[in-house]
Formats: structure tokens, C-alpha cells, sequence
């Protein structure tokens, strides 16, 4: 009898944590339904997408410092152009809109800056292949010159 | 929709991959600080890209955040890096 009372009490709380426990479905996001704004968006996401791929196989795939900052520019400033503008289409609100063009504008201030400082950096410790090089402008400075 | 979630979340990873392999593996310092800020540059678009797809903006602040201040590492990295620094 206790048995019976112990196994349909466990029964019970196994449906009771069946039934409340939170049903885990992987939530796949819907299109918006308007047909030229789902279409802007999965071509935005594409195209920062494949800028991203694009860096990772330029910083395999390229030989020294300079080209492999040539492919990492790429998602810095296109990619994310492209997925702010997507942002933008997909939720336009003024505020976005706004936020979006600040992202743009800070980003394009600031990813040259790096890229400058990186590249004076690489070329004064001798991280740049010469033979790679078609001119060389600084090539009468002889203090940055490999001695 | 599904199909394209998969093709650019295979593009956004391979493309974080590659960062990481060039941070672990770069020959020169510099190669990590350009694999580092394009690491960087992956999360923001994956980011805009999660808020794109599903229809809100919440992540915005974060991508201002990062575009404004992501090149304070590289820049000091560049700047205060030592002349016979091989590493």
C-alpha cells in the first residue's frame, strides 16, 4: 500500500515537473512578411557575412603584416557598414537610424587610426617583406632602414 | 530562413576561427593585434547581424561602445611596442 502511495506520488511529481518545466524549441527568426525589406536584409547579412569569411581566410592565407592588415579592413569598415545598414532596414526607427549612423561614422574614424599606427609600427621593426614590395617611399630614410 | 542562419552562422565562425588561429600562431606581435581587432570587428557584425534577423535593436549601445573604443588596444599595442620585439 505505502508502495503504491510512494510510486503514484512519484508519478504525480514527475508530471507535475513534465508539465512545468519550460519547453526548449530552438527559435528559428520569422520574415517580416514585407517581401523588399526581408529581401535588403538576408542580402546585408550575407554580404557581412562573407566580408567576415573573407578577413579570416586574408589573415590565413596572405605572407606578412601589411597584406594581412590590407584583409582585416575589410569587416572593420564594409561588413560593418553593411550589417548596421541592415539593422537600420529591419527596425527603421528614428533612434536606430540614428545609433546606425554614429556606429558608421565611429568606426570610419577610427579603424584608419589603428590601421596607420599598426603599419608605422610594422614598418619601424622590420615586420614588412621588401621583396613583396613594388615602391618603397621611405626608402631614403635611412634611421628606419634595417641596419 | 533557416538556410540562411546556418550559411552565415558557418561564415561568421570560420571567419572567428581563422582570427583565433592567427592570434595563437602569428609570427609577430602585430599579426596578433590585426587578428585580435578583426576577432573584434566578427562579434560586432555577428551581433548586428542576430538584431537584423530578429527584428530588434537592443545591441546597438554595445556596437557604439565597441566602434568608439575597440582601437585603444591596437593603438597602444602599436605605439609602446619595443624596437627589437620579436615576439
Amino acid at each position: 500500500m505505502i508502495g503504491a502511495a510512494l510510486v503514484s506520488s512519484a508519478a504525480a511529481a514527475a508530471t507535475a515537473a513534465t508539465s512545468t518545466a519550460p519547453e526548449i524549441t530552438p527559435r528559428i527568426p520569422e520574415f517580416s512578411g514585407d517581401p523588399i525589406r526581408d529581401t535588403f536584409t538576408v542580402l546585408l547579412v550575407m554580404v557581412g557575412a562573407v566580408m567576415c569569411f573573407a578577413a579570416g581566410v586574408g589573415l590565413l592565407r596572405f605572407p606578412d603584416v601589411l597584406s594581412r592588415l590590407h584583409a582585416a579592413t575589410k569587416p572593420q569598415v564594409l561588413g560593418l557598414l553593411a550589417i548596421t545598414a541592415d539593422v537600420a532596414v529591419s527596425t527603421p526607427t528614428v533612434g536606430n537610424i540614428t545609433l546606425a549612423i554614429a556606429i558608421i561614422l565611429f568606426q570610419s574614424l577610427t579603424a584608419p587610426i589603428s590601421a596607420h599606427m599598426v603599419a608605422r609600427a610594422a614598418y619601424r621593426t622590420h615586420h614588412v617583406r621588401h621583396d613583396l614590395l613594388i615602391r618603397d617611399d621611405l626608402l631614403n630614410r635611412e634611421d628606419l632602414q634595417q641596419p | 530562413m533557416l538556410a540562411v542562419v546556418i550559411v552565415i552562422t558557418v561564415l561568421f565562425g570560420a571567419g572567428a576561427l581563422a582570427a583565433v588561429y592567427r592570434i595563437i600562431k602569428g609570427p609577430s606581435l602585430l599579426d596578433r593585434v590585426i587578428a585580435s581587432d578583426v576577432l573584434v570587428a566578427t562579434v560586432m557584425c555577428a551581433l548586428g547581424a542576430e538584431m537584423a534577423l530578429n527584428h530588434h535593436a537592443d545591441n546597438l549601445p554595445v556596437l557604439l561602445a565597441l566602434a568608439m573604443f575597440a582601437v585603444l588596444g591596437s593603438i597602444s599595442v602599436a605605439r609602446f611596442m619595443a624596437k627589437q620585439d620579436d615576439a
